[in-house]
């Protein structure tokens, strides 16, 4: 309307007028308006059908229910919790053992996944194709699949609590799981964590001097012996100086039943199993397409300096390739964390078992419960890409 | 010509005139012998790894064939075929899997209505098949069969329609292989077009269109398949007013189309950011309007060097379909968990043998994509080299 009236009076280098539903810019304020608006009535319908439903349904909502007392057993705990806790501290349990499965995975997953990238590389025939069937195998098939045939038909397969297999160590091996000798430390084995963490502390400002030293003047420091003095023999022999502060509990082989030792179950034996081999295959593919993005002609630098290929791998080639690898990889560390949520199908008290099983079942409390998992996942996701992302920043190629 | 050379007029006897007579490589660098000194034993590390792999897989692999194939059971009525007998326990029990093959991809889907089924399979063969193949007569027509006929015509003939005189059957009542093919055929159908939607969001200029498609497309991309899928199954029913009730495979179609487009996105994104600027300046520059441009000339190129991933995407998708058992929803992998308990069938092998056919099929489906999506891959890639 406005450029209608003053038509009359523009100067002829005007832009062109145009209606204003021909304006991009206006056209744009209008169709986000638009959206603006549906989204807005979603989310108004949706939460007043909600309200109305709950209501009706007579469900107490507020996250009140985490003081309450859950009133169920978890087999697998990392805090004392039982079945008088509340299910807040049910909650924690649960987000305790995710963390833990999630964490040994990536450790292990890294593991496997770089042998077995490496190994898709080699020159060997025989290793080269046996990678390459693996990777393919495992990345072919659902990971549900895999997690419920290593549960159900490997470790529910294994004999039962009668005929344990006795392992060396006092250790045994039956259907409910691995019973380990329980290791129960006495106070003065303080000292040894002490010396240990000085240790390792100590190893760190080594390393740090012996590369300035090495930049400087290009004398290299011997690592690996200072290593095992500083972070293997000294500790060792302050445990024995401290005299053996250290007692383990052995298992006691029953009729029907297992007493004492530490057990460690088979869901989660299974769950870690098979993330990792899932996971690893993934792992593998990205490993392999970063050493190859490293150009050839780098390879053939480092030999014309007179590099060695051991020296060559560790200097010029990995160094580059970790670049390529890092933000893929990251994600398959993301990809396994919410991955360990299929615990729910073998049973393995996880956050998504624990509390948008258990704890929604009783309380019926859906918004609430089902909210608070996927912020814990968000959280997780968001904060381990922004560490990723910082990290990538430093070793990102720096252009001009 | 004579064997010895000129040299500023004087003869010399040590140079050579002619080469000298090429000979064969020596026998052990030729043939077999030559491509396992270079393949397998080629440092003494290689030899050793050569040595204990070939000796881990004699150890494995006739114990694996053993189960599989020649101490397998393949025919019997019921458990009594795959007991142990004498105290040795047989291999697989196929017997067991061709006795429940149909209860694996029909479930319970009435007997005398499953030819619709079989139906539904062939006409989604020929979809496939219209589309995969380059050289197949106007693909054009075919796009759009597989992605607005298909849909449509194999909802009337799987859940029945009164008009088509085809008796209704519940959603309650399928399962198997079909369920599986349905949700993965829905999500590869519905994930495209709002994939493409969500990623020209997030590109987008507008601050409040590209809001929201970020905030959907990093929520949904934060949190497991599982918690969208029970949200899709504990919270639609919340969200939507009283009087709707909408059918529990719905609910779990609903949130893997969702989860799957958000993933889409990415990819498609990923396509759009690899085409250099001077694409769509040159769009601009011939006068076309936003919708003119992606359809035109952004989308087709961006589309094409993303297929392999848009494939890969799909192979996730298809084992994802995997997870709507926690949900409750009789796929596949359920039927198959259902059948392996069942006491009729109760033998020492037959979860295993249950398991392994189920590998095998999602093997078959999933690696032929991948094989697809490298054949493509080297396709495309053909006219970037020079």
């Amino acid at each position: 309307m406005a450029s209608q009236q003053a038509s009359a009076t523009v100067p002829a280098d005007e832009p062109p007028k145009v209606a204003f539903w021909n304006d991009p810019a206006k056209r744009g304020y209008a169709f986000q308006f638009v959206l603006f608006l549906i989204v807005a009535f979603l989310v108004y319908e949706a939460t007043t059908n909600a309200i109305d439903n709950l209501t009706k349904q007579k469900i107490a909502s507020g996250f009140g229910f985490l003081n309450v007392t859950a009133g169920f057993d978890i087999g697998q705990r990392l805090i004392e919790y039982s079945n008088t806790s509340t299910y807040g501290r049910a909650f924690l349990v649960g987000l305790l053992n995710t963390l833990l499965v999630a964490s040994i995975g990536i450790v292990l997953a890294t593991f496997l996944g770089f042998i077995v990238g490496i190994a898709r590389l080699s020159r060997n025939w025989l290793v080269q194709k046996i990678a390459t069937v693996y990777v393919e195998l495992i990345r072919n098939t659902p990971l549900l699949l895999q997690l419920l045939f290593w549960y159900n038909a490997v470790l529910k397969a294994l004999p039962e609590v009668r005929n344990s297999a006795a392992l060396p160590g006092g250790a045994f091996l039956n259907n409910r799981g691995l019973f380990m000798p329980d290791p129960s430390f006495g106070s003065s084995f303080q000292y040894v964590t002490y010396v240990f963490l000085l240790g390792c502390i100590a190893f760190f400002f080594y390393g740090r001097w012996a590369k300035r030293r090495q930049d400087a003047t290009g004398q290299q420091a011997r690592s690996l012996p200072v290593a095992i003095g500083l972070i293997l023999v000294l500790p060792l022999a302050v445990y024995f100086l401290a005299g053996q502060p250290l007692t383990l509990t052995y298992p006691n082989l029953g009729r029907f039943n297992i007493q004492g030792g530490l057990q460690i179950f088979p869901e989660f034996v299974a769950l870690v199993v098979g993330l990792v081999i899932y996971t690893a295959a993934f792992i593998a593919e990205v490993v392999r397409a970063g050493i190859q993005a490293v150009s050839r002609g780098q390879t053939e630098a480092a030999y014309a300096l007179g590099l060695r290929p051991g020296p060559t791998l560790d200097l010029v080639v990995i160094p580059q390739a970790m670049r390529v690898i890092i933000p893929p990889l990251t994600s398959q560390y993301l990809n396994l964390t919410k991955n360990s949520s299929l615990a729910v199908a073998i049973g393995y008290p996880d956050l998504v078992q624990v509390f948008t099983g258990t704890v929604l079942n009783q309380t019926g409390q859906a918004v609430e419960v089902i909210a608070i998992t996927m912020l814990v996942y968000l959280t997780i996701s968001l904060s381990t890409s922004l560490f990723m992302n910082w990290y990538n920043s430093r070793k990102a190629l720096v252009e001009r | 010509m004579s064997e010895t050379a000129t040299f500023s007029g004087q003869s010399v006897a040590f140079v050579r005139a002619t080469p000298a007579q090429v000979l064969p490589p020596p026998a052990s660098m030729v043939g077999v012998p030559g491509w396992m000194r270079q393949n397998l034993f080629s440092s003494p590390a290689n030899t050793v790894l050569t040595l204990a792999i070939a000796l881990l897989t004699l150890w494995v692999l006739p114990g694996f064939i053993s189960f599989l194939i020649t101490d397998a059971v393949w025919s019997g009525a019921d458990r009594e075929a795959c007991i142990a007998r004498n105290g040795v326990v047989p291999g697989a029990c196929w017997a067991f899997v061709r006795d429940r093959l149909s209860f694996f991809i029909y479930g319970f889907y009435p007997l005398d209505q499953r030819w619709r089924v079989d139906l539904f399979f062939l006409l989604g063969a020929i979809g496939v098949a219209w589309m995969l193949w380059q050289k197949a007569p106007r693909r054009d027509i075919g796009f759009y069969y597989f992605i607005v006929v298909l849909p449509i015509v194999s909802f009337f003939l799987l859940s029945g329609s009164s008009i088509l005189g085809l008796a209704p059957v519940d959603t309650a009542r399928w399962g198997g292989l079909m369920v599986t093919l349905v949700v993965a055929g829905v999500g590869i159908v519905a994930s495209l077009p709002l994939g493409i939607l969500l990623a020209l969001g997030r590109r987008s200029k507008l601050p409040v269109v590209k809001f929201f498609s970020v905030l959907f497309i990093e929520f949904v991309r934060g949190v497991p398949l599982i918690t969208v899928l029970f949200m899709a199954n504990t919270m639609l029913p919340l969200f939507l007013p009283d009087n709707i009730t909408v059918d529990k495979l719905l609910r779990a179609l609903v949130g893997i189309g969702l989860f799957a487009s958000a993933y889409m996105a990415e990819v498609v994104r990923a396509g759009l950011q690899a085409l250099p600027k001077g694409q769509y300046e040159g769009a601009m520059a011939m006068g076309l309007g936003y919708w003119q441009m992606m359809r035109l000339i952004i989308l087709p190129q961006a589309l094409k060097i993303t297929i392999p991933n848009i494939v890969n995407t799909y192979i996730g998708l298809f084992k994802d379909t995997s997870l709507l058992l926690i949900v409750g929803i009789f796929d596949f992998l359920k039927a198959i968990e259902t059948a392996r308990v069942d006491p009729q069938w109760a033998a020492p092998t037959t979860s295993a043998t249950g398991y392994a056919f189920a590998a095998i099929v999602y093997f078959i489906f999933c690696y032929g994509m991948a094989v697809y999506a490298r054949s493509m891959e080297r396709r495309l890639s053909v006219g970037d080299k020079r």
